[in-house]
């Protein structure tokens, strides 16, 4: 199987590769997949407390190359965001910038759950409520 | 110079010998008859052609030219000896014994028999990938009619005690066949010191063309007969019937021909060029070699490397061609079955590259392989979350996954 020209781009230059201090209170971490499903991602975002804005974020991926490409992609698209914004980007958006052929829809997907995961690890530290999730994955 | 990309995926397919690519030449464009046509010259050709390449094959193997069945492959001929033997031997039992790690030209071919009423026993493998002659003893029944098991295989170039399994066959009297497609052309396969009763085997994993393979079928003690699976001419004594394929059945002899004459030193020297690219590899932290270390072929290394997965590995070196055992690579998302038969962990599994080395591998592309695989799995480990947790000493197991 080929991969797209920005697959490839994000597995070689990966963005925001790394680990924030998880203890940290402005620090959100979500860590979904399985090892034996072949993926793990764990995407951390840093919010500012002030702003709501999502500062800086940081991801860790085992996985094929459009599992790479879909965190380090999310990262890069995190950052500068609030809360709110953050909750809207939708795996579909994913599946298209990579290209993301349907056999790697399941990448996108994860992403999108470790954005939500982490969101929910910042809200649970701060004593607000999950947000649950209205979509439902095939 | 090093032409890339680097091939080592040979135990999928290999090259054609440029010796076995101009033989088989005037047999497309000269000698073009059929090996059946008896009345005319363009017919004796071919037939000759075929006679002759058949016994290049038989020499090969230790058998009789008279006991080689042309097929178009080792999946035809693996069907062709399971399923021949299952309706020919009928009156004598439906009991079939084979592997859990053999090739799904063999596996699937039982499954179809056992809707049609076979007994079929998948025995499991060791840790290192083997069966042992007690096992396979333990598994026989009166009602047992055939024991299936691959001689070396695919994934890991394990190599099973054949011999032992074949003197057991004898001595109860059941047929033994082996799927030794990846075997032949690479070590010694004798099918009389084996006790080898049918035996697959194809052209294109010993630098031959595709589409032509061939089951061995035993004449004498015992005289076995296969039921042919597909009706018309009657060609191959009736055992399979269909047009001969008379360059590819040619490239195939001299192909067998060539691997007789250069076998040891070519198995020399493939087994230390991989063995030189293992120990580099085994040296990387937490990768672990898959199968027996020493009952294998020369020239095939499967390595996992831990907390990498296959397919993202395979991206990182995506100017050697290898394969991996991880779910990604294959539609179904599953990690190999013969990996997990040995009981690897599935991310053990998910991280595993099978290399091949074949005839046309130099030592320069051993050394661009190293290099390249090292600093693949190296950057790899950087960013994946598994190696930093089990570097801070957390273990896997302990942390509830969400499956998704």
């Amino acid at each position: 199987m080929a991969y797209s020209d920005k697959v490839v781009d994000h597995y070689t230059n990966p963005r925001n590769i790394g680990t924030l201090d998880k203890s940290k209170n402005t620090v959100g971490t979500g860590l979904v997949g399985a090892p034996e499903c072949g993926d793990v991602m764990r995407l951390q975002i840093e919010v500012n407390q002030e702003t709501g804005i999502i500062e800086d974020a940081k991801f860790k991926t085992f996985g094929c190359g459009s599992a790479i490409a879909s965190s380090s992609l999310a990262t890069e698209w995190l950052k500068g965001k609030s809360i709110d914004e953050a909750l809207k980007i939708d795996n579909m958006e994913i599946v298209e910038e990579l290209a993301l052929p349907p056999v790697k829809i399941h990448c996108s997907v994860l992403a999108e759950d470790a954005i939500r995961s982490a969101i929910n690890d910042y809200r649970a530290k701060n004593g607000l409520e999950p947000i649950e999730s209205e979509k439902t994955h095939f | 110079m090093l032409k890339l990309p680097v091939y080592l995926d040979n135990n999928a397919t290999t090259q054609v010998d440029p010796r076995v690519f101009e033989a088989m030449t005037p047999y497309f464009l000269e000698a073009y008859g059929n090996a059946a046509s008896k009345s005319h010259p363009f017919g004796w050709k071919a037939e000759e052609a075929v006679d002759y390449a058949r016994e290049q094959i038989a020499q090969l193997i230790g058998g009789n030219e008279k006991e080689i069945i042309f097929t178009s492959g080792a999946t035809e001929s693996n069907n062709l000896a399971i399923k021949g033997v299952f309706e020919m031997y009928a009156s004598k039992g439906n009991h079939i014994i084979t592997l859990s790690t053999e090739h799904k030209a063999v596996l699937d071919t039982c499954k179809h028999l056992e809707k049609l009423g076979a007994d079929v026993t998948y025995l499991s493998v060791g840790g290192d990938g083997l069966v042992t002659k007690e096992a396979i003893e333990a598994a026989i029944k009166p009602n047992t009619i055939l024991v299936t098991v691959m001689y070396g295989n695919n994934e890991l170039g394990v190599l099973q005690p054949i011999r032992e399994i074949g003197a057991l066959c004898k001595s109860k009297g059941v047929l033994f066949h082996t799927d030794a497609t990846q075997a032949v052309g690479k070590i010694p396969v004798d099918v009389m010191a084996d006790h080898i009763d049918l035996m697959s085997f194809t052209a294109h994993k010993m630098y031959g063309p595709k589409g032509v393979g061939a089951l061995y079928v035993r004449r004498k003690n015992p005289r076995v007969k296969v039921t042919a699976q597909m009706d018309g001419g009657g060609h191959e004594r009736g055992m399979r019937s269909g047009t001969l394929n008379v360059p590819g059945i040619v490239g195939f002899g001299k192909a067998c021909e060539i691997a007789r004459l250069e076998m040891a030193e070519e198995g020399a020297r493939l087994q230390k060029m991989r063995d030189r690219l293992e120990a580099a590899l085994l040296q990387l932290e937490e990768s672990y070699l898959n199968g027996n270390k020493t009952h294998r072929l020369p020239h095939t290394s499967n390595i996992s490397f831990k907390y990498v997965e296959g397919e993202g590995l395979m991206m990182g070196i995506k100017d050697i061609a290898v394969s991996s055992g991880s779910a990604c690579t294959s539609a179904s998302l599953e990690p190999s079955y013969v990996l997990k038969s040995l009981g690897l962990d599935d991310e053990l599994a998910h991280s595993s590259l099978r290399f091949g080395l074949g005839r046309f591998t130099t030592d320069e592309e051993i050394d661009y392989t190293i290099e390249c695989v090292s600093g693949a799995v190296n950057k790899l480990r950087d960013m994946s979350p598994l190696w930093e947790m089990f570097k801070e000493g957390i273990d896997l197991k302990t942390i509830e996954w969400s499956e998704h």
